[in-house]
């Protein structure tokens, strides 16, 4: 049986990992190598690595740590953070990485998409769109680490990057990142009824429970977190887990 | 020495890491030249069947490879699209395959599969080996591996196939044919299932 997919997502801003709430108030929680090798030992579905400084500051995305984090990695790795050309998707797929995603420069440059999908397949193009709801009602991209309202439409958008050739979208609500209130429904049922892409939803998991509504609900989909797999306990306290592979059959069991 | 076939396709990387650990000699290969070390043979792949099979065509190895391979017999894994590469033609394009397993490529068929993304095949399943094919020795019971395609390989020898797996129909996601091996999934991102299965085909 195909499995739904669990996937850590990870932050890295001035080589440590973060974690924000609402892209904001970045905490400090670890080394990403130590934390990959963690998560490489309790046999993550896959995970996904962002340089949430890349685009904001302008600056190529850091190969050298990207190589060493895809040397460890033992399950599939999404790359994101400042992907801007052809050539720069290319050099990271090089260095071992899976998937590339793009998210700001999705926005401004769709074609991108294309030209990528081209030259190595559209299956390791991953969009991510930054989403938030405004005062109106309306969902909207962000970019920028949520300081630029694009006032793009989500749905719209994830529509269009279908046509261009994305391999899979990321869905991630910056209302909901880091409150651990789980997963914006509303949101992920406009996006998963408008394309056919597979879908990865991030933002809000609290508890594995909210896991299990998204896998009872969407069956086949990517159910992303960041708080829920670095963090313990009311308190917040630094650790990094997972479901154990019994925790997650239950859950699965219990879901499909 | 394993050598990788590096015509430009794949996440090389991935396997020589593996290797690495387990200190076992892997490289990549590049000519027809450096092949003639190769004791044992991995083709990797990615993207879309005609543009791999390009690829291979123009990087000067497909002679040198196809002796390796049916005159002298040395063992050979394509993985993911290096697998299908290895039967006569795919539904996804027009290009022959290498030919050296007899096989079709087959689009899988979306109306048997009820929830979106119907497609790609994307993600964890199960495996379940045929027989006791040394490919899968350890791996007998309770494996899964990490899959991401949407096509699959259609044996004309039911024999062939080694291992299956469950994807709106039961499909061939192994096969191996004398000396010729193949996975639809990616050993190379399944965590202690796949390196078990590349130590297996390093000690074949």
């Amino acid at each position: 049986m195909l499995r739904p997919r669990i996937i850590p997502c990870l932050l890295i801003k001035d080589n440590g990992l973060v974690k924000t709430v609402q892209f904001k108030d970045h905490k400090y929680v670890g080394d990403p190598i130590n934390a990959v090798k963690i998560f490489n030992e309790k046999e993550v579905d896959e995970i996904i690595i962002v340089d949430i400084d890349a685009t904001v500051y302008n600056r190529e995305p850091d190969y050298k740590l990207i190589e060493a984090l895809a040397a460890e990695c033992r399950m599939p790795l999404c790359y994101g953070g400042g992907v801007k050309t052809v050539e720069q998707a290319q050099k990271i797929f090089s260095l071992g990485v899976e998937k590339v995603s793009i998210s700001s420069e999705a926005v401004l440059n769709p074609n991108l998409l294309t030209e990528i999908g081209n030259r190595v397949g559209s299956q390791s193009i991953v969009v991510v769109l930054d989403v938030k709801k405004s005062k109106s009602g309306n969902y909207e991209i962000w970019t920028h680490k949520a300081t630029k309202n694009t006032g793009k439409d989500p749905v719209e958008f994830a529509k269009e990057v279908e046509r261009l050739g994305a391999g899979e979208v990321v869905i991630n609500s910056i209302d909901a990142d880091g409150m651990m209130k789980g997963y914006d429904m509303e949101l992920i049922d406009k996006i998963r009824n408008a394309i056919n892409l597979p879908l990865t939803v991030l933002g809000g998991a609290g508890t594995l429970k909210d896991i299990g509504s998204l896998i009872s609900k969407y069956k086949v989909v990517g159910a992303a977190a960041g708080s829920l797999f670095v963090f313990k306990g009311v308190f917040k306290a630094v650790l990094i887990n997972y479901p154990k592979p019994s925790e997650k059959a239950a859950l699965l069991s219990e879901n499909l | 020495m394993i050598s990788i076939v590096d015509y430009g396709l794949g996440n090389l990387k991935a396997f020589a890491n593996i290797y690495k650990r387990l200190n076992i000699n892997a490289e990549f290969v590049k000519t027809s030249e450096q092949l003639n070390s190769a004791q044992k043979i991995i083709l990797p792949g990615v993207g879309a069947f005609d543009h791999a099979m390009e690829e291979l065509n123009k990087s000067g190895m497909r002679e040198k490879l196809d002796e390796l391979v049916l005159v002298k017999k040395v063992p050979v894994i394509g993985i993911c699209v290096g697998m299908q590469m290895l039967g006569k033609r795919s539904d996804e394009g027009k290009l022959d395959g290498l030919g050296w397993v007899d096989a079709d490529i087959i689009k899988f068929d979306t109306n048997l599969i009820k929830q979106k993304p119907r497609l790609p095949h994307m993600g964890w399943n199960d495996v379940h080996p045929i027989g006791n094919n040394p490919l899968f020795q350890d791996l007998e019971t309770n494996s899964i591996f990490y899959f991401l395609h949407s096509y699959y390989f259609s044996c004309k020898n039911p024999e062939d196939a080694i291992a299956k797996s469950e994807y709106g129909l039961e499909f061939t996601c192994a096969v191996n044919h004398e000396n010729i091996y193949g996975v639809q999934f990616h050993p190379e991102k399944s965590h202690q299932y796949g390196i078990q299965l590349l130590k297996n085909f390093a000690n074949l």
